[in-house]
């Protein structure tokens, strides 16, 4: 029995998504030992044996003319005709795959097929690489213990994350208030670490919620700095009480800023704080006039899958 | 390297070691908090002239091993005491921030 328990059509769609993402080359094997329709069966078995492998395509160039399989082997020694070469005997009735066919093609063909092994060609007929079902199993495997991996990650950061579902944390920020500034994104960041939410996540949180929290020291007349959890984000609004942003693009542009000396001497007023928020957030939103600026930045707080790569910048 | 092995740097000395065994992963020099807190990576030490409270904040919500005080400022009281309750190792280098760091290279 040749044939991979995996239904291409009613699996899991973890695994149907695998099966059709995979391509056949990425199952295959490259190394494929040939043989020329010249060679003599004998000398056939005799590379079998020392490769083990079960069956042998032949080739003229990089273009696949037959197989000679075991059972070819068998019935060759049978009648006596094991000295012939391979081209009197080899099956020429072949059956091949496309490197770039999804593996749930190559999963079909070995159910609707007898063969242990399918040449596999690319776009100009050239012999590529050799599949049997161990090579598919195998990749498989691999594939799915990462996805299974990923899903536990997940399945673990939901749990934490709906613990804090539904907390709401405000903190009041005052005007130029140096000492307690970066208080409230310390106890937002201890909330995350506590929850056991992913580092990479914490870490954007903390610059989020720090940038909006000095912005408000740093610019406004004070304001409250809102943490809302959500069974999968956090979600950040930091509130104030003017005297409004006169131009907002402008202040989406990093390097833009209207910090005084003595503030850019403590070190602030870069012009990096909301482009900095920006750009760690999943979502955010920016309104302001005289009476106040609204921001809110949302961050989702399961892994991404490129979060190694979006460390904030 | 380890937060304590800062102290053999020539020219560093230490002014509060918080977790002497914790890993200096790398270095970031920088003045600007906002380009700090947005690019400094965990666990690396901060070269910085800005010897004040908020400095710890920063260094706090990161994950920063250590703080070194370039040029030989000298931190407020209320810094050491932010380092204190943040867990914050502080140093201060009488070089600036890139000779410190150069000093401080070799033994990453």
């Amino acid at each position: 029995m040749q044939e991979i328990p995996i239904n291409t059509l009613t699996s899991s769609s973890v695994i149907l998504e695998l099966i059709l993402r995979l391509k056949v080359k990425d199952v295959m094997s490259t190394n494929v030992i040939t043989a020329t329709k010249e060679t003599s069966l004998r000398h056939i078995q005799e590379i079998m044996r020392t490769e083990r492998v079960t069956g042998l395509p032949i080739v003229m160039g990089k273009r696949l003319v037959g197989i000679v399989s075991m059972d070819d082997i068998i019935k060759a020694l049978d009648l006596g005709y094991i000295e012939d070469p391979a081209q009197d005997h080899m099956s020429q009735n072949l059956i091949v795959l496309d490197e770039e066919m999804p593996v749930s093609f190559a999963i079909n063909y070995f159910s609707r097929y007898r063969y242990h092994r399918f040449p596999v060609l690319n776009k100009y007929k050239h012999l590529v690489g050799m599949v049997t079902n161990r090579d598919i199993t195998t990749v498989l495997l691999v594939e799915i213990n990462k996805e299974v991996e990923q899903l536990e990650k997940n399945a673990k950061v939901r749990a934490h994350a709906t613990e804090m579902s539904g907390e709401v944390h405000t903190y009041p920020i005052l005007k130029n208030d140096f000492e307690n500034a970066g208080s409230a994104s310390t106890q937002i960041k201890k909330r995350l670490k506590e929850a056991k939410i992913p580092n990479a996540i914490i870490r954007r949180a903390a610059i989020a919620s720090y940038e909006l929290e000095m912005n408000m020291v740093v610019h406004s007349n004070g304001g409250l700095l809102k943490a809302e959890y959500t069974p999968t984000t956090l979600i950040l609004t930091a509130q104030d009480e003017g005297p409004g942003i006169s131009d907002l693009e402008a202040a989406l542009t990093p390097g833009w800023s209207t910090a005084s000396e003595w503030i850019r001497s403590l070190g602030f007023g870069a012009g990096m704080g909301l482009p900095n928020v920006k750009s760690v957030s999943d979502a955010f939103f920016i309104e302001s006039d005289v009476r106040g600026t609204i921001v809110s930045a949302t961050i989702t707080l399961e892994p991404t899958e490129d979060e190694d790569e979006r460390q904030g910048s | 390297m380890n937060v304590k092995d800062l102290k053999n740097v020539e020219g560093i000395t230490c002014l509060y070691l918080a977790d002497e065994e914790q890993t200096v992963g790398d270095l970031y020099c920088g003045d600007l908090l906002s380009d700090v807190m947005a690019n400094a990576t965990e666990g690396s030490a901060l070269c910085t002239i800005q010897a004040h409270k908020n400095t710890v904040a920063v260094a706090s919500l990161l994950g920063l091993s250590a703080i070194i005080l370039c040029n030989n400022r000298t931190p407020s009281d209320d810094m050491l005491e932010a380092a204190a309750s943040e867990g914050i190792s502080i140093f201060t280098s009488k070089a600036n921030h890139y000779k410190t760091a150069l000093a401080i290279t070799p033994r990453l």
